[in-house]
């Protein structure tokens, strides 16, 4: 009974396996992998928010034919992208390089950890203050603690 | 005490620096690329000609009959570009004027492009036939219409995505144009 369910679940999976693939033929097929990752990481120019590997636009068709022909003139991933990059400009890659322009994009993040990292500590330190200032300073509170902290240590014993 | 009341503002500060950042996006075109190629040579091809297939065209038939090369628009349209027929009428006009406009026909279909020209008049002096794209991956063309100044030496000086129309061309080509043909016509 399961097995039966899980064959339907599994010819349920493969359906939107086959419409995700391309059937693209390569010579070798140790490109295959880098096709891939080539088009998932290159964007569409028509689409706005699609790589190359979701779009059907006619331009990453032919985009994605150009991938794979530089891969078979056996071109390396990095000459693919400066190849694309020069003709469509930087907007191209989704993972932009690190370049002078680009400096803010990569450190931002670092930058910002660090400012909150900067601000948790201050407002820490100033917990740790304003604890020791509320404590109690009233001489009977001090005896009725005293007393607690006698009567656990007798339990506990 | 005024040390705490100051910092307080720290938050409004971020605002309305956020906000002014986003304000000024808002008109930007989000459609329009960062062009790779201005400031570039054109790139070379050999392709056909449109309506004259035995015919092969290179960036060196840009140079027209003059010695020294003329400045060019370079077109890229097709007949599946709805917005190439409203920018056609004034290709046409531009012509008229006098200024060189060379066709590039993306992707299409030979027939349909040619049957175009004869319906809705030629503004081109020639038309690269470019039916797979080549030339438009090699110019990072991703949609029609398209437009490229081209000077006298070949460089590409202005790229239009997208329609051009009177208001267009005052805004973004005529002065580049008329500058660059005196720069051409002065050498």
């Amino acid at each position: 009974m399961i097995n039966k369910f899980g064959l339907l679940f599994l010819l349920l999976i493969s359906c939107d396996l086959i419409a995700g693939v391309d059937v693209v033929d390569f010579s070798d097929e140790t490109l295959r992998p880098r096709y891939q990752q080539l088009v998932q990481e290159l964007r569409c120019p028509k689409c706005q928010n699609q790589n190359l590997a979701d779009s059907n636009s006619p331009i990453s068709i032919d985009l994605r034919r150009q991938v794979q022909l530089l891969l078979e003139e056996g071109k390396s991933n990095a000459e693919i992208k400066t190849y694309l990059s020069d003709r469509y400009s930087d907007f191209i890659l989704y993972r932009p390089q690190v370049k002078q322009n680009t400096w803010a994009l990569w450190l931002a993040p670092i930058v910002l950890l660090l400012i909150g990292l900067l601000i948790l500590v201050r407002i820490l330190k100033r917990q740790k203050i304003t604890v020791v200032e509320k404590a109690p300073v009233n001489p009977q509170d001090q005896e009725r603690l005293r007393e607690l902290l006698k009567n656990t240590n007798g339990d506990a014993k | 005490m005024d040390r705490i009341r100051l910092t307080l503002f720290v938050p409004l500060l971020i605002c309305i620096a956020l906000g002014a950042f986003l304000f000024s996006s808002l008109g930007k075109d989000p459609q329009e690329l960062p062009s790779a190629l201005v400031g570039q040579p054109f790139p070379e091809f050999v392709l056909e000609e449109l309506n004259d297939p035995q015919r092969q065209l290179s960036t060196a038939d840009f140079r027209g009959d003059s010695e020294n090369g003329q400045v060019i628009l370079v077109n890229i349209w097709a007949t599946w570009c709805f917005a190439c027929r409203i920018e056609h009428p004034y290709l046409n006009g531009l012509a008229e004027q006098g200024v060189a406009i060379i066709g590039l026909n993306y992707k299409d279909n030979r027939i349909l492009a040619k049957e175009w020209l004869v319906e809705r008049g030629n503004p081109y002096q020639f038309n690269i036939f470019d039916p797979r794209g080549t030339l438009g991956i090699d110019l990072g063309v991703y949609g029609a219409p398209e437009t490229y100044l081209v000077d006298a030496q070949g460089i590409i000086r202005h790229r239009r995505v997208g329609v051009v129309d009177e208001r267009i061309w005052n805004k973004e080509f005529r002065d580049l144009y008329k500058q660059l043909v005196d720069e051409a016509n002065d050498q």
